[in-house]
């Protein structure tokens, strides 16, 4: 038992923070700690910068262009990201598909996709869940029909993240109409350029547009964008779920939060005290601190295994539900904290403008996040299936 | 012992719910939130022809109501259809205070309040005075009969619509001082006033107003100099009975929305309703709002009693109406999912009023350290 990085992994660690020291733009850093968005350059931007540092893809093994860093490594550099205000990087690509098509994908594809996944020529976007298709993903009814050297593909996707962005989609859809719900689910590349792909925004309640649905009308595929097996597009997706459970503890997110908090609470006046002074907030804080405390240490026993070999088991959706729980409650608190100032809804700071802001620092953002990260919950697999998962795993076939 | 609505409490209830569900509808009100104006001016006059505004006001101060559960009947009711229209700065907080204080002349202008036809402005909490009513920094002295106020005032809701704003200021002792709080009308467009104003994240608009040696004649002030607090607790009392008879409206419309939701969303291959997990989380759900619904009765019966008995309430009532509004909006949101994260579906609103409720005249937290320090 050692809760400390060795002496690699320190030596890993500073590397990363020079690079962050050296490379990552201030004004991006401002605008991730002000919770401002980014837009499409500057996520482009710091995706260019990655690359040519050549650490754009953690994940993936060295053939690819990746670094092929272990989960401690990875969960080094992600910390140290949050630590330094650095942007997320958009993970459709890199972290959701890429696996995908590292496992499964032809060489063909490989070739092709991967090296412009890196470069940025292509952004990526996901087409899982269907308006009936929620948390029971695998009723999902957008149909592809095999007509010659093509599938004429009909439906429609939602919840599509960053689809105004985006040039391809990669979708789950029904080439089996007659088989078991999950056996007949292809794994399909599409094009968002052909004729018949329509993207329509979805505005969010804090008035962003971060989501879309998108909907296909008589879209012509090539077969040969088909991923793997015609109807074995379930298996790749459930690899696909499991890729995206990495990080999903958000440990970063909250720490980065907490210090948010803690940094207005310091400044905001109660009863002529500051407010971190009072008893009542303090409580909360220390609370939300502690159980942040014991689940990054949960976080690194399981990253710590990972990097030994073994696949997360029940464990990711426990850390996707307490994970979730410790963030939205960071979230209550800093909007506890901004007081009256949580009020105000300044659109302008949310799209990036000039204006002073409205109360303290950082109050501007407070309760758009708050309502925002409503959606930690939900997608991914809700929380409630989450559960479910790990009833199922414990308490066997009695659940 | 008598829980029920009197008649005229009843009917005003009635016709109010059907013109709300009939006129106020999402779209509508989606259109009054996206405007540039914040609120709808025909809709503030088809309501105060309703009666809405003076069933807020005393026989005495020209209305037909003003007590307790007047408050909460009409609150109540805009509260479910999730009204923006700033009836509780205009009425409760402006007008009341100027019923309250005002000498026979200023009196004048809470008829105007009634027909509908002036918009008013409470202009009370500063920049880091955070939910204190006594913090009150900006100053007013006199000098040769004309009064000089300066000082700057945070997050005032209306200010921009409002003809008149209620203002309050220091003329001795020092912030967090009781004594020597006065308030003045000031006309919005007076020389040295200048306001900044933005949208609410839940509708409506505010302002952050900044008053800079403006000049009023004496008779600005509302009652006796310094002497003007315990008419702005009384009226932050009022003002939290109808803070929580809204989040109660809004909490029941929100279960309501859910339940119809569970019924019908299908997910493997039956309505959602049917699981578990979710009857019990709704079944926690509506104990929740039958604690809500007599927290409020309880503030509301209370709300002509001396003050601390009053404020004890005021601190009970909305310390659990806090609790439990988190507890709606975010259990109803995660139930229905995905959906209720967008703008255009009506939960997303109700949902913003409140937990934004939760920031005027004090929040949770506040409230339950209010209710210590009283019951000690």
């Amino acid at each position: 038992m050692d809760l400390s990085y060795s002496a690699e992994e320190l030596a890993f660690r500073d590397e990363v923070r020079r690079f962050l020291d050296e490379k990552l733009p201030q004004d991006m850093s401002d605008a991730v700690r002000e919770g401002r968005s980014l837009g499409k350059e500057g996520h482009d931007r710091w995706h260019a910068i990655l690359n040519e540092q050549g650490w754009l893809a953690p994940n993936w093994p060295r053939e690819f262009g990746g670094c092929e860093w272990n989960a401690v490594q990875r969960h080094i550099f992600e910390e140290e990201c949050c630590r330094a205000h650095a942007p997320r990087v958009v993970p459709f690509g890199l972290t959701m598909l890429a696996p995908v098509l590292q496992k499964f994908g032809s060489k063909t594809q490989q070739d092709h996709y991967l090296p412009r996944i890196l470069s940025g020529e292509d952004w990526w976007c996901q087409g899982y869940s269907e308006p009936g298709a929620g948390s029971d993903l695998a009723s999902l009814k957008t149909k592809a029909v095999r007509e010659g050297d093509h599938y004429v593909v009909n439906g429609q996707k939602t919840w599509t993240t960053l689809g105004q962005h985006a040039n391809w989609i990669f979708c789950l859809v029904r080439t089996n109409p007659e088989a078991k719900q999950q056996e007949g689910i292809s794994f399909l590349l599409i094009d968002m350029d052909t004729p018949g792909v329509e993207v329509r925004p979805i505005i969010l309640l804090d008035g962003t547009h971060e989501v879309n649905e998108v909907w296909f009308t008589d879209v012509r595929v090539p077969v040969e964008n088909l991923v793997g097996e015609e109807n074995r597009g379930w298996t790749y997706a459930k690899y696909l779920l499991t890729h995206e459970r990495t990080n999903i503890a958000g440990v970063g997110f909250s720490q980065a939060g907490l210090d948010a908090v803690k940094r207005m609470a310091r400044a905001e006046m109660s009863g002529g005290r500051p407010l971190i002074e009072n008893p009542h907030f303090a409580a909360r804080l220390a609370k939300a601190e502690i159980d942040l405390m014991a689940m990054s240490t949960t976080n690194l026993r399981i990253i710590s295994r990972a990097a030994s070999g073994q696949a997360p088991g029940v464990e990711s959706s426990m850390l996707k539900v307490k994970g979730t729980i410790i963030r939205q409650e960071i979230n209550d608190l800093a909007r506890r904290a901004a007081g009256l100032y949580a009020m105000p809804f300044a659109s302008e700071a949310v799209e990036g403008g000039n204006e002073p802001p409205i109360g303290p620092e950082g109050a501007e953002q407070v309760s758009p996040q708050y309502f925002n990260n409503r959606k930690l919950s939900i997608f991914g697999g809700s929380n409630e299936i989450q559960r479910n998962i790990i009833a199922k795993v414990k308490l066997g076939g009695g659940a | 012992m008598n829980f029920e609505l009197t008649e005229e409490r009843q009917m005003l209830q009635d016709s109010l719910r059907r013109f709300l569900a009939d006129r106020y509808t999402t779209e509508v009100r989606n259109g009054i939130i996206g405007s540039d104006q914040g609120f709808s001016a025909e809709i503030w006059a088809q309501l105060s022809e309703l009666g809405v505004v003076g069933a807020l006001f005393t026989e005495e101060q020209g209305g037909f109501g003003g007590a307790g559960f007047d408050i909460t009947t009409v609150f109540e009711e805009l509260g479910r259809a999730g009204v923006v229209e700033p009836f509780l700065d205009t009425a409760v907080l402006g007008g009341g205070l100027i019923a309250a204080l005002g000498n026979a002349e200023q009196q004048a202008l809470v008829e105007r309040v009634i027909a509908g036809d002036l918009q008013l402005g409470f202009a009370h909490s500063e920049p880091g005075g955070r939910y204190d009513l006594s913090r009150v920094t900006t100053t007013l002295t006199e000098e040769d009969g004309t009064l000089t106020l300066s000082g700057r005032k945070a997050v005032v809701v209306n200010a921009e619509a409002a003809e008149m704003l209620v203002v309050s200021a220091r003329e001795s002792g020092e912030a967090g001082d009781a004594d020597g709080i006065s308030l003045v009308l000031v006309p919005r467009d007076a020389p040295g006033v200048s306001l900044r104003g933005y949208p609410l994240l839940a509708g409506g608009r505010a302002a952050e107003v900044d008053l800079d040696q403006v000049r009023l004649p004496a008779t600005a002030r509302l009652g006796a100099a310094g002497a003007a607090f315990p008419a702005i607790v009384e009226r932050a009392a009022a003002a939290s009975v109808a803070l929580a008879a809204e989040t109660l409206g809004a909490m029941e419309a929100a279960t309501e929305l859910t339940r119809g939701y569970l019924l019908t969303r299908q997910q493997f291959g039956r309505p959602i309703g049917t699981f578990q997990v979710l009857q019990h989380r709704m079944a926690d759900l509506w104990i929740e709002l039958e604690q809500a619904r007599s927290a409020t009765i309880n503030v509301a019966g209370h709300l002509a009693d001396e003050a601390r008995m009053r404020d004890r309430h005021v601190a009970a009532a909305r310390n659990l109406i806090g609790r439990a509004g988190r507890m709606v909006a975010e259990d109803t949101i995660q139930m229905h999912g995905g959906i209720a994260m967008t703008q255009e579906y009506e939960l997303a609103h109700l949902a913003k009023r409140i937990v934004m409720a939760d920031h005027r005249f004090g929040d949770t937290d506040y409230h339950l350290e209010q209710f210590i320090a009283l019951s000690v």
